[in-house]
Formats: structure tokens, sequence, C-alpha cells
């Protein structure tokens, strides 16, 4: 027997959620008074967002089953939504915490965008917003560049299949810098596709760079998070990864002229340097360095020649006065010098000898003529007579004597004996 | 397309002026890379000239290869 009840709406806290192989799922919810056993088949399971488990507070819609062998019922879950937060949210974070805690958000995986891509690949709806938006865009900034489109659906069932297909083909496409996935603004379900694990893992797993470019500023999805970069629109996207061209051209520009700059700057100062080498010697004049060599060579020549010479002339004197010396210390020749010494000697003494003879001979006549006109006797010839006192002292003035002494007057002949009679201070001579 | 990398053409160029800039190479490893940085330039300069605006959608041939065709967006010239 059994017996079917209308459907109704039951709300309690999951407990005992069990997934058999045959994808049914179990579990039982209850609240502070009761539980019921209630049953998910697997067709009804995959409509559910969220990951249920124990401990979530529900809202389950179904049917009761009883099942009259056992004599118990159960719950055949046609609806299952979380209470409180939509089942879409709490997908959402349930998804964000699980990858989140495999690593896959860390800031360490994602890459930088390249400055420069020349080929940007772009997963999108090919009729969508968000690819005008971004060709707008990107026409604007820098229309010179190669843009693939891998169409998908951004909305819907299989949405997030397609997505990850595009970013798949644009990797095996090569030559993509870049790789910009988004859609225009929608609404939470209209974004849902972005919020797909194999999506996520796919962004994830993509050797090109990933930019994120979901609905509007305030729409966060799992993409946003898995991302390289995430944009905050589609066109922001686009401004992100396409420079402006006129930035591009004037960067380069800049760059070809401090290079130009630079180089001449360096040119100059190598070529001061140079100019002032060049003004030594050495430069202006290159032989120079050979003249002044050969000039200190032929110097040192002649230097050597002298010192030579010197040194030879030097050793010629010296034996030259060695012989001499040599010549002097020979006894045969010192005795013939020392006889011929002697005979010289010999001769000069007696020419002295003669000559001093004659020389008094000589002088003795003259001494002769002198003495006889100096004699007294010659003077009393000529009538002068010579007075003398007793004692022999010869009478010069009236004071040699006294009256009444005798003197004696030597006459030219013959002698006077006198006696002085007075004796006057004047006398008769003429005054001349 | 050339093996030409734009961006690895600006990066080189980048360094080879701060290095010339900081003016610590002898003079003959300078004028060898100016003559690099001038020829890097000039390509880089060329590549600006010549880059020419594709815009491809991927498809899906006959026999399911994955190829390319131009794309035209037909409401791209919507105000």
């Amino acid at each position: 027997m059994e017996e079917k009840f209308p459907a109704v709406w039951v709300e309690g806290e999951i407990s005992n959620f069990k997934v058999y192989s045959s994808g049914h799922a179990y579990f039982t919810l209850k609240d502070e008074n009761a539980q019921l056993r209630c049953v998910l088949f697997r067709t009804r399971a995959r409509r559910v967002r969220f990951e249920p488990r124990d401990g979530l507070h529900v809202l389950a819609f179904g049917s009761l089953e009883i099942y009259a062998q056992r004599g118990d019922y159960s719950l055949v879950v046609e609806l299952l939504e979380p209470k409180g937060v939509g089942a879409l949210q709490l997908a959402f974070e349930q998804l964000k915490e699980r990858l989140g805690a495999e690593g896959l958000f860390n800031p360490a995986r994602k890459r930088p965008l390249p400055r420069f891509p020349r080929k940007i690949g772009i997963v999108t709806s090919p009729s969508g917003a968000a690819i005008r938006d971004m060709l707008r865009v990107i026409g604007r900034r820098f229309g010179e560049i190669h843009i693939v489109l891998a169409p998908a659906r951004v909305q819907g069932e299989g949405a997030a299949g397609e997505i990850a297909q595009g970013i798949r083909e644009l990797n095996a496409l090569g030559g993509v810098d870049a790789i910009i996935v988004g859609r225009g603004g929608g609404s939470l379900e209209d974004l849902w596709a972005f919020n797909d694990e194999m999506l996520a893992r796919t962004i994830a797993a993509s050797k090109i760079p990933v930019i994120s470019a979901v609905g509007h500023e305030v729409d966060f999805t799992i993409a946003d998070f898995v991302a390289d970069v995430r944009a905050a629109t589609p066109s922001n996207a686009a401004e992100l990864v396409v420079k402006e061209k006129r930035a591009v051209v004037e960067a380069l520009a800049d760059l070809d002229g401090r290079l130009r700059r630079v180089m001449a700057r360096t040119l100059a100062t190598h070529r001061d340097r140079l100019e002032r080498a060049a003004g030594r010697r050495v430069l202006t004049d290159p032989a120079r360095p050979l003249h002044e060599l050969a000039r200190r060579l032929d110097e040192a020549r002649a230097r050597l020649r002298q010192a030579a010479l010197a040194a030879l002339g030097r050793r010629g004197h010296r034996l030259e006065l060695a012989t001499r010396d040599l010549r002097g210390l020979n006894p045969v020749a010192r005795t013939l010098h020392g006889r011929r010494a002697l005979i010289d000697l010999h001769g000069r003494l007696e020419r002295a000898l003669y000559r001093g003879v004659d020389r008094a001979r000589h002088r003795l006549g003259a001494d002769a003529g002198r003495l006889d006109s100096l004699s007294p006797l010659a003077v009393l010839g000529r009538g002068y007579s010579l007075t003398r006192t007793a004692d022999g002292r010869i009478v010069r003035t009236w004071r040699d004597v006294g009256a009444g002494d005798a003197v004696s007057v030597l006459l030219h002949e013959g002698s006077l004996d006198c006696r002085v009679d007075a004796t006057q201070e004047r006398d008769d001579r003429l005054q001349v | 397309m050339t093996d030409f990398k734009f961006e690895d053409c600006l990066t080189r160029l980048e360094q080879i002026v701060s290095a010339l800039e900081a003016g610590n190479l002898p003079l003959e490893e300078s004028l060898k890379v100016f003559e690099e940085g001038i020829s890097l330039a000039r390509h880089c300069a060329r590549y600006l000239d010549d880059a020419e605006r594709r815009i491809e959608i991927l498809v899906k041939d006959e026999g399911g290869h994955t190829t390319t065709r131009p794309f035209v967006f037909e409401t791209e010239d919507e105000a």
C-alpha cells in the first residue's frame, strides 16, 4: 500500500548527507524537535547549484513517499535551496573557498601582461556588447593590432564549456600574447558561466595570460579571481592590454633620442680625451721618441769613446810615469846621474868661486878709491886740520873744551900741541 | 609573421640606452651596442608603421579543424 501526499516545503538542517555511486543522494533534515529522511535523485541533484553538505540550513521542496513494507516514509526532494542566502551565492562562496584553498588565486601564480602584445585573443560572444566595446577601444588606442575572436556563448547551459574551449583553442593557435575572457553586464544568473569550476581550472591552466572582464565593476566571478588580471569591464580590459599607440611611438622616439644623445656624448668625451692625449708630443711628432733615442744613443756613444780614451790616456800617462820612475830607479842610471851632478856641481862651485873673487877684487878697488877720498888725511891736504882733546876726542864745538884745556891739532903734515885761551860761541865765518 | 617580438626589442633597446647612459662601457662596446640599439629602434619603428589592423574569428572547417577567417562586426560603427 502506498499513498501519495501533496508536495510540501520542509525547512531544516542537513545531516548524514551521502552520495551513492548511483548518483542519488540521501540525507536527513532535522530541527530541534524532529527529523525527516530525504532522497535526492541524480536527475534532480544535477540542478542543485550549491554543494549540499551537513550543517547547511535548507529549504527542501518535494513529496512524501511512504514505504508500507518498512512502515516509514521519506521526502523525495525536487528542489533544494539554501536558507537565507541564495543557492548561487552559496555555490559561489563554496567554489571560491575550495579553489582558494587549492591556491588557484595565489598572486604568485599570476603572470604579467605583455606590454606590447601583437596578437590578442578574445573569448566572448561575437554579437555581444563586450566585443563591440573592446574593438572600439582597441581601434582607438592602437588599431593596427591582430585580434582573434573565439566565439562562445557567455550565458546559459553550456556557456562555461564553450568559453573554456575558446581559451584552449587560442592557446593552441599560437602567437597569441594575451587572452581576454568576458561579457557585458547582466544578472547573477547571466554571469554564472564565469563561476564554473571547470572554466576556472582552464583559465588557471592557460599558458597565455588571461584577463577577465565580466560584467560591471561590482561584479566578481570566480574567473576574476583565477585570471592573471581582472578588468572591471570589457572596455577596461582592452585598455589594460592595448597601450595607446601614441604612447608607444613616443616611448620609442624617446629611447631613440636618448640612444643617439648618449652616444654623441660618449663620442665627444672620448674625442676630448683623444685630443688631450694627442696634444702631447708623443703624438704630435711620432718620430720624436726615435730622434730622442738616437740622440741619446749618440751621446752615450760619444761619452763611451771619451771615457775609453781617457782611460787609455790615464794608463798611458801612468805608464810613462812608471817608466820614468823605473828609469830613475835604475842603479846604473842613478850612478851616472850622480856623477854628472857631481861634475856639474864642481863646475858651478868653481865658477862661483872665481866669480866671487873677481867681484871682491873689483869692489875692493872701488872701495879703496872711495876710502881714499873720505880719508881725513886727504882733507887735511886741502888745509883743514883736526883738533882733538887730550883724551883723543875730536873737538867739533866750542862746548867740547874749556879755557886752559890742552888740545892737539893734527895738520896735513905734523901736529901742534896747543892750549885753549878762550872759547867763543860766535865765530867770524861768513853767514850764508 | 617573423620571430620579431616588439616587446623583446623594446626591452633590449631600453637596456642598451640605460647601459650607455650609465657610462661604464668601453668605447668599442659602446659603439657595438649603439649600433644594435639603432637597429632595434629601426625595427620597432618599422613594426609600428607596418602593423595592420586584423580582426579574425575562429571557425571550424568541415574536418572539424579550427581555422580563422576575417571577422566583421556588423554594428561596429554605432554610436
